[in-house]
């Protein structure tokens, strides 16, 4: 009897603390909002929202839904998040390299690096390149040309535009050619587990990269035209550039910020995991008569990924959070366009709130789950 | 292979490799220094982008030269093994350095030789440089916000008392040790609350009242992170003993709660704080901004916490449990006098991780409108009289950030190494 209270009596009371809090607050809530004159309701998201959006992934105007509101900021935040992701993940893995490099000057000059960004905050680092560094830029009419073809202005960073024809065929080439190498290597795998052959996989994978495009642009009836951003005079003073793809220096200065705040961080995983392999396993390979290639990819990689890619998928989980910060210098992403401007024009505070924590949360959740599954599968299986 | 090898020095005549070599590295060297320094091109003889190479070739040939596996002279096998072991290194060597030169003579003069920081106006900023004058004249603005000057004492004085607070644990008498852990978690936060809600706040024993509205600054950031740490420590506590629970409703509501704060951005749970939380609250109760911020940040940063204690729970070995529960201890006595005295002391470092990342997150405070340094900034940076010194202000915030996060993170790492030596 005794037992049974002590195991029962915690959890009803926890339940009861929990329901009671949840009613409290819904009771609240419930009051608040009769007072107010406000209905809970996701009714809203249907409506017009009448507000603009500078910088959209998808055709965007006022007349559209808040939900597609949602859907522009949601896809902003993406791909400011992967662009970010991809570029922290080069540095990273460069500057977590340079770290353990036998060369005095590099080894400090990267730990220093790790030191700067990593202990300025990230909200400090934004504002530093967005009101500071790009203000400093040219304006459009004095830019001179990256690389002959892009400008870099205070006004955004201007990229030529790709125009396809018959896109559809390109990627069906590219999957094509993803789906061949699978099948080789399977191939390969089989050969070299059967009969001890050894074809160069990476080769002819490389091969099939190229040559299945390239074919589908000769034959495929496929062509790729580029669109070069021209300078237009808009008034006496003011100068645009036309055509192109303009990014944006909100994005511009919240990738900077990211990529080089959240390297330090992969930085730090990649050594620890390149540490973490200990040095008789890289002998061992060796004594076995292994080349330094294979000992590097067949003993060494292995084991530090395993290592490396948990931690670095929870900074890339962190960089993705953190895109929400962009909210602080007006790049339209999920917090500002949804938590923001379309707030404020309902004032359906619990529902968008909500909505904005719970797509965050699903985020979070999805990628997790994931990588559970896999740290799972790639787990080292003891005996 | 054969043609460069006529380059390649051996042990009998490294004496004469060597000292053509350094010439020829202090010969780059100097190119590259005048270049920087004087602006003057010595090799400005040479064609097109040769004359930008040049240094980089001669010091290469140069450190080529002097590369031997081992020549018997000490300070040339440290060298060869530090910046010089292959032509790849040697290179990298020579680019970091050459940088390091071209970078140093604009950031100086930048930053010292043509920056003003007499009078106490715009105008008497007239050189190209950084104008630190700005930075003098909102200095208490940064530091306090908009907290009235004459009472800044009010805030100097919380603040050193509530540090002596915190100090008292070194200077308890040995029999009152065991009440340590109550002061720190139960006694103090009380009386620096008190000495924060009366002293700065004011209001009573003749100060004048300030509203919360007018803090800001760099004291702010302290004032939210203080509180913070010491909420979100018990609360992580509690969660992460009930994560490990074998009592499945208390286990699940306690994931539950940690995912959740784990997997929303910081600025989101602000956002709630600010316009969602009012609404929560009975009709006629009214919670100060201050106050509903430093709770959003406890309750996010409490998941953080419970994942970092449950780290600790989980690496202390079974036989502890055992050892605990086989001398008839109940689940209360085996933690407080067993398992979390251990644990916590592992998790030293990863909270210490985990305060740092808290002090980094506080400029996020100004989404709701709380200037602290970041918000004065922006405050100061939009004045009519001071525009266009954005970049001074950001570089002075971030050193001041810099300086408190590395000390942190140092302090942590000392923490780590003192620990991880005792098992």
């Amino acid at each position: 009897m005794n037992n049974i209270i002590k195991k029962f009596l915690p959890q009803i009371l926890a339940i009861l603390f929990v329901v009671l809090i949840f009613g409290f607050l819904t009771i609240n809530a419930q009051t608040n909002m009769d007072n107010r004159g406000i209905d809970f309701g996701f009714g809203f998201l249907s409506q017009e929202s009448s507000f603009d959006v500078q910088f959209s992934l998808i055709e965007y105007s006022g007349s559209d839904s808040y939900a597609r509101a949602f859907l522009v900021g949601l896809l902003n935040t993406l791909l400011v998040s992967f662009i970010s992701i991809i570029f922290c993940t080069i540095l990273g893995v460069i500057i977590g390299v340079a770290r353990l490099s036998s060369n005095y000057l590099i080894k400090n000059s990267a730990a220093w690096y790790v030191e700067f960004f990593r202990n300025i905050p990230l909200l400090l680092q934004i504002f530093f390149w967005y009101y500071a560094a790009l203000r400093a830029l040219p304006l459009p009419e004095k830019a001179n040309a990256w690389f002959g073809v892009t400008y870099m202005t205070v006004k955004g960073y201007y990229i030529p535009a790709m125009v396809w024809e018959n896109l559809n065929i390109f990627l069906y080439c590219g999957l094509a050619a993803i789906i061949s190498i699978i099948i080789l290597r399977n191939y390969a795998n089989n050969l070299r587990d059967n009969k001890g052959k050894q074809i160069p996989v990476l080769l002819y994978s490389f091969a099939i990269l190229i040559i299945l495009p390239l074919l589908s642009f000769l034959i495929g009836g496929v062509s790729l035209e580029f669109e070069l951003p021209q300078l237009k005079k808009l008034s006496k003073i003011s100068y645009i550039y036309e055509g192109g793809i303009s990014l944006p220096p909100e994005l511009i200065a919240l990738v900077l910020a990211l990529s080089l705040y959240t390297s330090t961080f992969v930085a730090e995983c990649v050594r620890a995991g390149i540490e973490g392999v200990s040095k008789g396993q890289k002998e061992a390979a060796a004594s076995v008569g292994l080349t330094p290639n294979q000992v590097l990819k067949l003993v060494i990689m292995p084991q530090a990924l395993r290592i490396i890619i948990p931690p670095t998928t929870n900074q890339y989980l962190n960089l993705t959070k953190n895109s929400s910060l962009a909210a602080a210098i007006a790049y339209p992403d999920l917090v500002l366009v949804f938590a923001g401007t379309a707030l404020m024009q309902t004032g359906k505070a619990i529902e968008i709130v909500s909505i904005t924590m719970l797509t965050y949360l699903t985020i979070s959740l999805t990628i997790a789950a994931i990588m559970n599954w896999y740290n799972k599968k790639i787990e080292i299986k003891e005996k | 292979m054969q043609a460069i090898n006529f380059l390649k020095p051996n042990r009998d005549n490294i004496k004469n490799y060597s000292i053509i070599g350094s010439v020829l590295i202090l010969i780059s060297l100097i190119d590259v220094i005048s270049n920087a320094f004087l602006k003057t091109n010595l090799t400005s003889f040479l064609p097109g982008s040769l004359t930008t190479l040049f240094p980089l070739i001669l010091g290469l040939i140069g450190l080529n030269m002097m590369r031997i596996d081992y020549s018997g002279n000490k300070a040339l096998d440290l060298l060869n093994k530090n910046i010089n072991t292959n032509n790849f290194n040697a290179l990298l060597t020579l680019l970091i350095l050459f940088s390091i030169i071209k970078a140093l003579p604009p950031s100086l003069s930048w930053m010292i030789f043509d920056a003003n920081i007499s009078g106490d106006s715009k105008d008497a900023c007239t050189g190209t440089g950084a104008c630190w004058t700005y930075i003098k004249v909102w200095f208490r603005r940064f530091m306090y916000g908009m907290y009235p000057n004459e009472f800044h004492w009010r805030i100097n004085t919380a603040f050193i008392l509530v540090i002596a607070l915190g100090f008292v644990g070194y200077f308890m008498k040995e029999n009152l040790k065991k009440y340590l852990a109550l002061y720190y978690v139960i006694i103090y936060p009380v009386i620096a609350y008190l000495v924060i809600y009366y002293l700065i706040s004011g209001g009573s024993f003749g100060l004048q009242w300030v509203e919360t509205g007018a803090w800001g600054g760099l004291s702010l950031t302290f004032i939210v992170s203080f509180f913070c740490l010491i909420f979100c420590f018990p609360l992580g506590m509690i969660f992460a003993l009930g994560r490990r629970s074998n009592l499945p409703v208390i286990k699940y509501i306690s994931i539950c709660y940690i995912e959740f704060w784990r997997g929303v951005p910081l600025i989101t749970v602000l956002f709630m704080s600010s316009v969602m939380f009012p609404m929560f609250l009975p009709e006629d109760f009214f919670m100060d901004k201050l106050v509903r911020v430093i709770i959003a940040i406890t309750l996010f940063e409490a998941a953080y916490c419970a994942e970092v204690i449950r780290g600790g729970l989980q690496s202390l070995p079974r036989g502890q449990y055992d050892a605990a529960k086989s001398l008839g201890m109940g689940y209360w006595k085996m933690h407080i006098f067993v398992i979390l005295p251990q644990a916590l002391k592992l998790v030293i470092p990863g909270i210490a991780n985990t305060f740092l990342a808290l002090v980094k997150d506080t400029p996020l405070i100004f989404v709701v409108g709380l200037a602290e340094l970041a918000g004065m900034l922006a405050l100061a940076k939009t004045n009519p009289k001071w525009l266009g010194f954005a970049m001074e202000g950001y570089i002075f915030a971030s050193i001041i950030f810099w300086i408190i996060c590395y000390a942190m993170s140092k302090y942590s790492y000392n923490l780590e190494a003192k620990y991880k030596t005792e098992r």
